[in-house]
């Protein structure tokens, strides 16, 4: 005999649960935040060392894409060249909204070691940043903990209002 | 924040000083010393003009003509059994004597020797590519004209190869700064936003490992957050971080650490 666990005599014998349209979108928002790979450097290592089994970004709803246009979080993880810059802007703009940026590592925060002509000195420079991620590399604990982050953001938004879009300009 | 300098005119202003201990030169040695070497430089010098020619930490290092270098090139590579060129490049003695020494270092696999090949040109000479004697040239010169500015005649594909096409200046150049001359520094901001969006997104912050603990805007006391742009006064509560908001959230299961289950086996 199948055993299931709805409660019938609970909310009128009816299988529901009741929440506000801020809620239910916030928590589909967070709870499947779909990364862009961007792994530049280095900090790529930790955030693939994330996604694979020991620590397992999958069940925070994390799952990587390949493409901007599937991906809601942008993970640059590494040193951007200034040779990428543009590149780096492209594939933001590609990302639909509502949209995100996770800068991991020194590198991306602040320009890090590579204090020379090639690397912008922080992506902010190019992209609105919603969260730095300090450590060189930061390790795969950190990362998980910067998108828990994220998504106390997330869900401190109003998703009824329409998104406001980040621009840096 | 350290204060903004232009760097107009900064690759005019030659820096370049020995400002580092200059080690001495390694001692050099007759060529005759080596069998193999004496009968490799007779077979070149018959050919072409060697101007000097010495025994360097068991290579041979010789020096030529700069219009000379594709034939001794080949001389080496079909005669002498050198058939790789292992590393070319320049070095800028420009603030010495206006001049770029280019080196070549030539390896023979069959008599196990190591040969380098110099010659100098004045600022602004071109060299002869030897591309079409080692295919390893192709991106060495390339990356020679990248780096220094120095072109290679003959070359296929005569383009920058490491730093963008639209790039100015050449870093490996002495007087080139290291953190990037006024180009390098708004080159980003420059191609994507446009020069109008300089003052918007200002200069670049160099000093890294700089924090200021009274800018909440851009700084964040770990444990001690406040709102952005809030005025630090030292103050600041503790913020306890976690996961989940106090009142919970929907659909997800507050974590619970006492009833939560450790995996403390590493090899579990």
């Amino acid at each position: 005999m199948a055993q299931h666990k709805v409660n019938y005599t609970q909310n009128g014998g009816l299988p529901i649960a009741l929440t506000s349209v801020d809620k239910i979108v916030n928590w589909g928002r967070s709870n499947s935040l779909w990364a862009l790979t961007y792994g530049l450097a280095c900090c790529g290592i930790e955030m693939m060392a994330s996604g694979a089994s020991r620590y397992d970004f999958d069940r925070f709803g994390t799952i990587f894409r390949a493409s901007p246009r599937q991906a809601d979080v942008m993970i640059v993880a590494g040193t951007l060249t200034k040779k990428h810059a543009e590149f780096i802007k492209r594939l933001y703009d590609q990302m639909t909204e509502p949209r995100w940026v996770i800068s991991m590592g020194s590198c991306a925060n602040t320009g890090g070691m590579f204090n020379t002509y090639a690397t912008v000195q922080g992506v902010d420079r190019i992209i609105p940043v919603d969260l730095y991620l300090p450590g060189c590399a930061p390790r795969p604990e950190t990362l998980q903990y910067g998108v828990m982050l994220l998504q106390q953001k997330i869900r401190a938004n109003k998703a009824g209002n329409a998104q406001k879009a980040k621009r840096l300009m | 924040m350290r204060a903004y300098k232009p760097k107009d005119d900064v690759q005019a202003k030659a820096y370049y000083t020995d400002r580092f201990y200059v080690a001495p030169q390694v001692p050099k040695s007759s060529v005759e010393e080596d069998e193999i070497f004496a009968n490799d430089l007779a077979v070149i010098k018959a050919k072409f003009e060697v101007k000097d020619a010495y025994i360097q930490v068991e290579q041979m290092v010789i020096h030529i003509n700069a219009n000379d270098i594709y034939g001794v090139l080949e001389l080496m590579r079909d005669e002498l059994a050198y058939t790789q060129l292992s590393e070319m490049s320049a070095i800028d003695w420009l603030a010495k004597d206006d001049t770029f020494e280019i080196f070549y270092q030539m390896l023979s696999m069959t008599k196990r020797k190591r040969i380098r090949v110099k010659y100098f040109i004045k600022n602004g000479q071109a060299v002869d590519s030897v591309e079409k004697l080692f295919r390893s040239a192709d991106w060495s010169e390339r990356e020679m004209f990248d780096m220094f500015g120095i072109e290679a005649n003959n070359h296929p594909f005569m383009k920058r190869i490491l730093l963008p096409y639209d790039w100015q200046g050449n870093p490996l150049l002495k007087t080139y700064p290291l953190e990037g001359d006024e180009f390098a520094a708004w080159y980003e901001v420059d191609k994507i936003y446009g020069k109008e969006a300089r003052d918007i997104i200002g200069p670049e912050l160099r000093d890294t490992a700089h924090v200021d603990r009274y800018d909440s805007e851009r700084f964040a006391r770990l444990g001690h957050e406040v709102p952005k742009g809030t005025e630090i006064t030292g103050d600041e509560p503790a913020v306890s971080a976690s996961y989940q908001e106090e009142g919970g959230v929907f659909l997800v299961k507050k974590l619970d650490k006492e009833s939560s289950i450790v995996i403390d086996d590493p090899q579990r």
